[in-house]
């Protein structure tokens, strides 16, 4: 290409873009500005999110951790996550002693941001997978139970959200999830999570780690919306929350999920 | 009577200073709760206004598909038309919002590939993995196959 | 893990591995431990009429009230903002127990305590204010609240209505730190806190430390200021202790005995926990040093009779264990609940700082603190009166 072409190019697609149709490329405008008024109606009772994640799709390849840490502004480095990946190592049983109880290996090297490294064997009897996890959006969540002052709490459209100018930075909530999903920001002081990536699906996008996600394993689902393939999904498929026995209420639904899980 | 009064001044006296703690409570509470807190339930109503705020990072493969109309079409019909762009790509979000202005760079076919492709056990077996040692003979992976279209045809 | 982060072992969820509760607040059911534990026996005296303490009696209610101006500072210290801390009164959430605290150590400082102290020390503030020169004159004046009336009457009435405070006090004292054990027991997600008897394990064991730290302070200002300790008064004392620590100690071991017993998930985690990182604070210091030790010395005193310096020794020395003790509880509790992950496959570490805001520097400082209140108010309202109940102008 030269660059002739190059601008005429860029001119046609420009002038495209400018013509692009109605709703679009009005709320694509503003979530890129960052002007929430511009966003088209979205109306927080019609909504109800949450996520499905398919274990036997997840390939461990991390792009959903750096996804979310470039989207959310989550502090790198190996302590603090919004969503991360575990892979789970199940030794193969001791025939002699099948009532050994074997525990899982699990490691999650800086929470897959980079990556898993192979760590072994093919053909060594082991089962091996890995387990992307994220705040699980509880309708009864602990988490926003004890907060003293009311600055964590479930939206009306079922996400579980922070509000950052009125956290005390108590780590109550820290405590209080039994996921390991917040952590403190080390920033602003105050406690931080997944938030489903709130700015973008009240705009019509996807969450930042399901655009990156190659396979499909993770898909933001809003549960009230009758024509979403969820419900087909849930009904196709034997699915399971993570701890089920919080009776936290967990919207984030696992298929093909072991139950050496934790 | 009055003796008795007398005897208790004091305490009334207290109790005026503790009841005047509590209205001083009352109108602090008045005059520091932010007004939309509550709006929605025990919270500030303007936290979701705040949580929505956030410029996103990822334009969303739609964005890409109005102007790159020659990638969509190389990539129909191949199994990395699934992908979204930004998974190799990276955020683009202000490339998408003006092209001119972040130019994004090419993602490097030598090591892209292998993020989701390099052989590991506790990948899906259904999911086609390579090991480079013993795929490709040393070279690009981009030197046989199309990003876009990864199948050699 | 190839590259495993240090103090890291096994796998914890990423963002376990920072703790996130300190040292600071350790300290907190620490001191609030010792408020209630101290009102509460000064509340022994009033109520059940025990003549024996009276001689503590309004020793523990300055001990109490020392101790409680200090009890919201480690949170304040430990909190990402401070500044903001105001809102747990504006928006209290009512399903925190975290919020409900604010209102209760409130209740407990302005309606319990500072009330209880007023009514007692009503006629000394009085006769002081009339007879106290300059600024020291102007802030018992400022006490009185400009009624100078001291008749027998109205005496008998701040007696009366100071039994009736004592008698709501009790339940708030219980409250005060019951709650504080709530905060950690209703922790679901957490099995080292979850569980019932959390508040009222708590609960004694702040009577404990609370009349273990009478009982020293007691003991240090006679000694400081020259004064023969009432023998019959510690003697008694060290029998409540003896007794509230039986209970403690029964309580703590039924919660053990049945986290053994029903060996449920996180057992194992637990177990290995407490045999390893834990195996100082909670298995040396806080159940053999801290309680079985001086549970046996105690009892001793009981068993066979002692000279009087013999058990003055015997107070001391239990009356330190038991603080090391209780402290190392508290310990246990906080720190060791942060240590291992929910996922009960991994274990961190505590590295304490120590002149950063959370560290050991400012802890020792909070922990001087009281003491240092407390020599203010000893000096302001003297618990003792000298010479045929007259108090002397300082
Ligand atoms: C508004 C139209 C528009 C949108 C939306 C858009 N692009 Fe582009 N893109 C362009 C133009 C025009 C160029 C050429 C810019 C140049 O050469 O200066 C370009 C260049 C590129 C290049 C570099 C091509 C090369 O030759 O090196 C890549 C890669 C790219 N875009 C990817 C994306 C992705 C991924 C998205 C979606 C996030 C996207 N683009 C969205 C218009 C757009
Ligand atoms: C599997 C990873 C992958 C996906 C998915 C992908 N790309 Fe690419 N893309 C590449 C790589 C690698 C290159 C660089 C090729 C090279 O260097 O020759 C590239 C190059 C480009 C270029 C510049 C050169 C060209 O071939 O036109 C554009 C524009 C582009 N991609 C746009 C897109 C868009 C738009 C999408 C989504 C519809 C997309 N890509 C999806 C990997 C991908
Ligand atoms: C972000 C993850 C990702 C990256 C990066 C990626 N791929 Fe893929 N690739 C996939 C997925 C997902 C599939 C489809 C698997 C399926 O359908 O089960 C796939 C399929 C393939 C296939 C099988 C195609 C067929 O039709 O049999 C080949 C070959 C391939 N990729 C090559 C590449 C090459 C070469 C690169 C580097 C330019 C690359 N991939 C980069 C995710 C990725
Ligand atoms: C010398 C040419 C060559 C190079 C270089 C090369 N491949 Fe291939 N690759 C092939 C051929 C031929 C096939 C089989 C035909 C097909 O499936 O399209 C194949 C198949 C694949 C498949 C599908 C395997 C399956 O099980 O379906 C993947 C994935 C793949 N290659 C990835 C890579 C990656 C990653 C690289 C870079 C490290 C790479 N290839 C480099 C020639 C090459």
């Amino acid at each position: 290409m030269t660059s002739k072409s190059d601008r005429r190019e860029f001119l046609r697609k420009s002038s495209k873009f400018l013509l692009l149709s109605g709703a679009a490329s009005v709320a694509y405008a503003s979530v890129a500005e960052g002007q929430p008024e511009k966003a088209p109606n979205y109306r927080m009772h019609d909504h109800w999110w949450g996520m499905v994640i398919d274990i036997d799709l997840c390939i461990g390849c991390g792009n959903c951790v750096r996804a979310d840490k470039a989207e959310n502004g989550v502090p790198l480095g190996p302590k603090y996550f919004r969503t991360w990946v575990e892979r789970y190592h199940i030794p193969p049983g001791d025939l002699q002693h099948p009532e050994k109880e074997e525990l899982p290996v699990v490691d999650s090297e800086n929470g897959g941001f980079d990556g898993f490294k192979e760590k072994y064997k093919k053909g060594d009897g082991s089962k091996n997978f890995f387990v992307p996890k994220l705040c699980n959006q509880c309708s009864h969540s602990p988490c926003t139970q004890v907060c003293p002052v009311g600055a964590t709490f479930e939206s009306p459209d079922g996400v579980v959200l922070v509000d950052r100018e009125y956290c005390l930075g108590c780590r109550y909530c820290i405590h209080a999830c039994p996921y390991g999903c917040r952590y403190l920001h080390p920033e602003t002081e105050t406690a931080d999570k997944c938030s489903l990536c709130y700015h973008r699906i009240v705009r019509g996008l996807t969450t930042a780690c399901c655009e990156a996600c190659p396979t499909g394993a993770r898909r933001l689902v809003d549960l009230k919306d009758p024509n979403d393939p969820v419900h087909e999904f849930l009904k196709m498929h034997k699915v399971h929350v993570l701890k089920p026995q919080m009776a936290t209420g967990a919207k984030v639904y696992y298929n093909a999920l072991d139950g050496s899980v934790r | 009577m009055s003796s008795r009064f007398k005897d208790q001044e004091h305490l009334i006296r207290m109790g005026v200073l503790l009841l005047a703690g509590i209205i001083v409570f009352f109108v602090l509470r008045g005059v520091m709760v932010p007004r939309d807190f509550g709006e929605y339930g025990h919270y500030r109503g303007g936290a979701l206004e705040d949580n929505r705020a956030r410029p996103a990072v990822y334009a969303g493969r739609k964005a890409c598909e109005e102007c790159h109309e020659e990638v969509v079409a190389a990539r129909k019909g191949g199994r990395h038309a699934a992908v979204g762009c930004e998974a190799c790509h990276g955020p683009l979000a202000k490339h998408a919002s003006d092209p001119a202005a972040a130019k994004p760079g090419r993602p490097d076919a030598k090591t892209i590939c292998l993020v989701c492709h390099l052989e590991n056990v506790a990948r899906p077996a259904k999911f086609p993995q390579v090991n480079p040692l013993d795929h490709g003979e040393g070279k690009a992976c981009s030197d046989c196959h199309k990003p876009h279209q990864p199948k050699i045809s | 893990m190839e590259t495993a982060l240090p103090g890291v072992q096994g796998f914890l969820y990423p963002n376990e591995i920072e703790l996130q509760w300190s040292v600071l607040i350790v300290l907190y059911p620490f001191i609030t431990g010792l408020v209630a534990g101290a009102f509460i026996l000064a509340s022994l005296e009033r109520v059940f009429n025990v003549q024996a303490v009276k001689p503590t009696y309004r020793l523990a209610l300055l001990t109490a009230l020392a101790f409680l101006l200090v009890a919201p500072l480690p949170l304040q210290l430990h909190l990402g903002h401070p500044e903001r801390s105001l809102e747990m009164y504006l928006t209290p959430h009512t399903s925190s127990a975290m919020a409900m605290f604010g209102f209760i150590y409130l209740w407990y400082l302005m309606a319990v305590l500072l009330l209880e102290i007023w009514l007692d020390y009503r006629k000394e503030i009085v006769l002081r204010a009339q007879s106290t020169p300059g600024m020291l004159g102007w802030i018992y004046k400022l006490m009185t609240l400009g009624s100078y009336n001291i008749s027998p009457q109205s005496l008998e009435i701040d007696d009366k209505v100071g039994k009736f405070i004592t008698v709501v006090g009790i339940p708030s004292a219980f409250l005060l730190h019951g709650y504080v054990g709530f905060i950690f027991g209703s922790i679901k997600a957490n099995p080292w806190w979850s569980t019932p008897m959390m508040p009222i394990v708590f609960l004694f064991s702040a009577i404990v430390s609370g009349i273990a730290a009478v009982l020293l302070v007691y003991m240090l200002i006679s000694f400081i200021q020259g004064r023969k300790t009432d023998m019959a008064c510690l003697d008694t004392t060290a029998r409540y202790l003896l007794y509230a620590f039986l209970i403690d100690f029964g309580l703590e071991m039924l919660d053990l005995i049945h986290r053994i017993y029903e060996a449920d998930e996180s057992f194992k985690t637990l177990d290995f926990m407490v045999h390893t990182q834990l195996y100082t604070s909670q298995v040396l210091l806080q159940i053999i040093f801290g309680t079985i030790v001086p549970i046996g010395l105690l009892a001793l005193v009981q068993l066979i009779s002692l000279s009087e310096a013999a058990r003055k020794g015997i107070y001391v020395i239990s009356g330190l264990l038991t603080l090391v003790g209780i402290f190392a509880m508290r310990w246990n509790v906080v720190i060791g609940g942060q240590l291992f992950s929910k996922s009960f496959l991994g274990y961190t570490t505590y590295k304490m700082e120590f002149a950063t805001r959370e560290g050991l520097l400012p802890t020792i400082i909070l922990m001087l603190l009281p003491f240092a209140i407390l020599w203010a108010l000893v000096k302001l309202l003297p618990p003792w009166q000298d010479e045929a109940g007259h108090s002397h102008s300082s």
